[in-house]
């Protein structure tokens, strides 16, 4: 039996950027606020000193910031007729862990989703017609358009100290920025980071192909910085241990670097580390949320009491958290009903990689948005007319890092040991680059999130399911992408451009991306999301789960931008509306 | 009589009620009062254990004789001040007797103190009679000694002492100075007790008063001078730069940690700003000390180039190349009193084990210098501060290994304590 604490106003599973900035948000407007986190207390002053922060085989190889399967992990199959295994060793995606969450481990890129992204399924119908949409693909509007979120990306932005170069302020267009984004209300807190070698070259070759080259947002701080909180941020050196890693130099933006220290300084607001959320508590209509229990540090269950609960754990955390509490109607393949679990999506990746004769690349500069990007072939950016797929996605060109250990790119046929391999290494240091397209992964009927029948976390709650693979649709796309990015590699003077395919089905083995999205959708149909446009639970309305577990399918680029967004949006609507009279802010 | 005539007044206005006692209590005002005096002398800091009660006293305040326990000043009759009449807590704040008439130690800084006039110094005790009393047995219980040598143990000695170096005495105003100028005066050579760390002492704790505010060592720091000297005092910052330090506990020069830290984070960052900036006035027209002019370090020298190369390595990143740092982030070293102080302590203990400017409500972020002390040896990290000590225009005497060596020595002392 949980011991029962005194009552909070909220309380907020997870502290990571949606829960740092909805506490900030919720603390501000007087609330009495507690955040339980499963992981360790996380700060840049005593975690990540720069003396030892860049540890490449501490953070990069060991994961020390990431979750441990044996603290939760799902498990995994390619089809519904196949038996799902757990994960035990994670690889295709790195879920943070700990204060900051994914927010201190990522790399900065920081995208405003494009306009019609947001009506991907009314605007795809419109222009190419219902049949351009295949059989069981179930892409959805998002129940909110561009134009609602232009403020909560302009506060996140804001917040996390970006550096980029606006394509287009309130409807005017701006040189050197990217001509196919959404009208910004104002320009970036700052301006670019200094290019690459290899993104000068990308940016020159793309624009001779009739391109439109832009810098890449970045929570990368171009210059020192201080956010509307009062925090401070320091230029960023370009050292290229972004990510994987804490920024030990305070130049990337994360809960840490830009909130946590105001929100801590807050008498209202408590954290609890090393406390893993248990379940949601529901009373017994099961419409009204009353808290939640979890284990503490030492062990013991205990009670949290309050009168809003927010999920703002990692993606399938979250999902999994509203599927062991009840919160919303489980997904069912079969019938293609319910709601929590449906839209699993994932991350379309495609690319070439690049050798050229003696240059140098540099790539010890380097940082986590460091590149050039062109979204010619992003979304609906471009004629789908006979291609055979929608969507589509961004292509880049730039420099995260050149670090020791796992930065090894060598020519094909070059030994894989001895003194020929390091001489290749050497070769291929300097003279390696590659051009990327991080492509949309949109929703089908068959790709979805459920409790596993047979495994068990050491709680003995069952685990979360992952059923998911490629579709034709994404193999077209990322094929065709390939070949917009091989075109460039070879424009930029490339002697070797060498195809990077999409895997013929999914592997969680290989790392890919940490992009998991989907599985509890945001949207205006009840019988299709399991949130509402506010991110409000349709079924617990003091219920909020805010997240990339909300995007109804993935869209071109990182998620990180359009996830802080997110968390902004709750949070007006939260203190604005839901305070103001508490219950459901979309009616049912 | 007039209380009488108060509790009348009060039975007459409300019959009903019993009489208040608060018929004598100071007004709202003169408590307010005293608790704005009570942060201006930064009570609170020694007065607590860290993460303890405020005020309810214990901790140990360390001289270079041993330790000195401080007393709980809520007012708990038994274990705190509150059966102290005013005249008891006045003749300790400017004499150092303590309510038995034994002689309290000048850790306590009531050499300070007995510059404070008696209307703030009873404001202070008006406003301590309004705290939760809290029983904390401090010093008056015998089982809880303080951890002296001798003869130091021996609180009679302290007559002698303050014999010595004890000048009792309210402060005069400079008719000649500004009223601005005066209030800074007061502040500093009184509440503010600023003297405590910036003036050196003497070999019996004293201070050398011929050397006020010329900066002084103190726990493994070394408070820097305050007088106008361009390299190692203040005559590098203007008045903005002064306020902005003690108002934010940074400024676009510098941040400050440690002990300094402390006393922005209780004391300074909640005074009035107009009090700031009469400190700044008074400090700004402090005299620099005359120093022996010294050549720089040529940059061949061998010592300077190791420095360099450990400095381009581990430093620059932040401190950047030029040594100007992130204004209001990473501090400035070039032209640092800090960095230029005779005494380099300081900088060699925040490379050994590092550093964190205090966070305050204007500047949140509190950013970190990181511990070097695990890569670096006492050579390199003597290199590094030697360079960074005649670089840039920085003059200042050259830091040996054997220095760097006892300063290591004396901070793991001091954290197996």
């Amino acid at each position: 039996m949980a011991r029962k604490l005194p009552g909070v106003d909220a309380v907020i599973v997870g502290l990571g950027w949606t829960g740092a900035i909805l506490a900030e948000r919720l603390t501000a407007a007087g609330l009495k606020v507690v955040a339980i986190e499963r992981g360790p207390w996380r700060d840049t002053a005593t975690d990540f000193p720069p003396s030892y922060a860049p540890d490449e085989l501490r953070y990069a190889i060991r994961q020390d910031l990431f979750l441990r399967p044996a603290q939760e992990t799902v498990t995994f199959r390619n089809k519904t007729s196949e038996t799902a295994l757990p994960i035990r060793s994670f690889g295709s995606f790195l879920p943070g862990n700990g204060v900051g969450g994914a927010g201190t481990h990522w790399n900065g890129q920081t995208w405003r989703f494009l306009e019609k992204d947001f009506v991907v399924k009314s605007h795809v119908t419109e222009r190419y017609g219902k049949s351009a949409i295949p059989e069981g693909m179930t892409i959805q509007d998002w129940g909110v358009t561009y134009a609602d979120l232009e403020k909560s990306y302009d506060s996140f932005e804001w917040t996390a100290g970006v550096s980029g170069r606006a394509g287009n302020i309130a409807g005017t267009r701006q040189q050197g920025g990217n001509p196919f984004e959404g009208p910004r209300s104002r320009d970036f807190p700052l301006p670019p980071l200094e290019l690459s070698h290899a993104s000068s070259l990308f940016a020159k070759a793309a624009r001779e192909l009739g391109h439109s080259p832009f810098p890449c947002p970045a929570a990368n701080a171009s210059r020192a910085y201080t956010n509307p909180l009062g925090v401070t941020l320091g230029p960023c050196t370009y050292c290229g241990f972004c990510e994987r890693f804490g920024c030990g130099n305070y130049s990337k933006g994360s809960p840490q670097t830009t909130i946590l220290p105001v929100l801590m300084r807050r008498p209202n607001f408590e954290a609890r580390t090393n406390a893993e959320v248990l379940k949601v508590l529901t009373d017994r209509s099961g419409t009204r949320a009353t808290g939640v229990t979890y284990v503490d540090a030492q062990g013991e269950e205990l009670e949290q009491p309050a009168e809003l609960v927010l999920l703002c754990a990692y993606q399938f955390c979250n999902v999994r958290l509203m599927l062991l509490s009840g919160i919303g109607t489980p997904y069912d393949p079969a019938a293609g009903t319910g709601v929590v679990g449906r839209n699993y999506c994932y991350q379309t990746g495609a690319g070439a990689q690049l050798f050229f004769e003696n240059t140098r690349m540099n790539p010890f500069i380097g940082s986590g948005a460091l590149q050039q990007v062109i979204d010619d072939f992003n979304g609906d950016n471009f004629d789908h007319t006979g291609l055979g797929f929608i969507g589509g996605g961004s292509i880049s060109c730039g420099q995260t890092n050149g670090r020791p250990i796992l930065y090894r790119p060598t020519e094909p046929g070059s030994p894989r040991w001895g003194s020929a391999w390091k001489q290749a290494t050497v070769a291929g240091y300097q003279n390696a680059a590659s051009v990327g397209s991080q492509g949309s992964s949109y929703a089908y009927r068959d790709s979805y999130l459920d409790l596993d029948p047979t495994y068990t976390d050491r709680f003995g709650r069952p685990l979360l399911r992952m059923t998911f693979d490629w579709h034709d649709n994404e193999h077209k796309a990322a094929a065709y992408a390939t070949q917009r990015c091989m075109e460039i590699g070879r424009a930029m003077g490339a002697k070797q451009v060498l195809a990077r395919n999409l895997s013929e089905h999914y592997s969680i083995v290989p790392y890919q991306s940490t992009h998991t999205v989907g599985g509890a959708a945001m949207g205006a149909d009840p019988k299709t999301s399991a949130v509402k446009r506010y991110l409000q639970s349709w079924d617990v309305p003091n219920v909020f789960a805010v997240g990339a577990h909300a995007f109804p399918q993935n869209h071109g680029y990182n998620p990180t931008g359009t996830v802080g967004a997110l968390a902004y949006w709750a949070a007006e609507a939260i203190t604005s509306q839901y305070l103001k009279s508490p219950g459901a802010l979309v009616p049912t | 009589m007039r209380i009488i005539l108060a509790i009348i007044a009060a039975l007459l206005a409300a019959p009903a009620i019993a009489p208040p006692a608060i018929a004598a209590s100071p007004s709202f005002e003169v408590v307010q009062r005293g608790q704005a005096l009570a942060i201006a002398g930064d009570c609170v800091a020694c007065h607590t254990v860290p993460g303890g009660t405020p005020f309810a006293g214990g901790r140990a305040i360390e001289t270079p004789f041993g330790n000195v326990l401080t007393p709980n000043l809520t007012p708990d009759r038994e274990t705190g001040i509150g059966d102290w009449s005013d005249e008891v807590f006045l003749r300790a704040m400017q004499t150092g007797i303590g309510h038995d008439g034994e002689h309290l130690y000048p850790a306590f800084p009531y050499p300070y103190y007995t510059h404070v006039g008696r209307e703030d110094l009873l404001a202070i005790r008006s406003w301590l009679a309004t705290l939760e009393p809290v029983r904390n047995v401090v010093a008056r219980n015998e089982a809880v000694r303080n951890q002296l040598s001798f003869p130091f143990d021996i609180r009679l000695s302290m007559a002698a002492w303050n014999a010595l170096f004890f000048e009792n005495g309210l402060f005069r105003p400079m008719p000649s100075k500004s009223a601005e100028w005066n209030r800074g005066a007061y502040l500093v050579e009184g509440l503010g007790h600023c003297g405590a760390c910036h003036t050196p002492k003497n070999s019996l704790g004293g201070d050398r008063t011929s050397a006020t505010l010329q900066g002084g060592a103190i726990q493994d720091w070394f408070a820097p001078a305050l007088g106008s000297d361009l390299r190692t005092g203040l005559g590098g910052w203007s008045v903005d730069d002064v306020v902005e330090y003690l108002r934010a506990g940074r400024n676009a020069k510098s941040a400050a940690s440690g002990p300094m830290g402390e006393v922005v984070s209780y004391s300074t960052s909640h005074m009035p700003l107009a009090d700031l900036q009469a400190i700044a006035v008074y400090l700004k027209d402090q005299p620099a000390v005359p120093r022996d002019a010294i050549p720089p370090l040529p940059a061949s020298d061998a010592g300077m180039q190791a420095g360099r190369a450990i400095y381009l390595d581990n430093c620059a990143a932040c401190h950047t190349a030029t040594g100007a740092g992130i204004p209001r982030l990473f501090p400035t070293l070039s032209g640092s009193a800090v960095v230029q102080s005779p005494d380099p302590v300081t900088l060699a203990r925040v490379v050994l084990i590092g550093a964190q400017a205090v966070a305050t409500a204007e500047a949140p972020t509190g950013p970190a210098m990181p511990a070097f002390g695990w890569k670096l040896s006492d050579a390199q990290t003597a290199s590094v501060l030697t360079y960074i000590r005649n670089a840039w225009g920085n003059v200042a005497p050259a830091v040996d290994a054997g220095t760097v060596a006892s300063t290591r020595r004396h901070l793991a002392q001091r954290a197996g304590n």
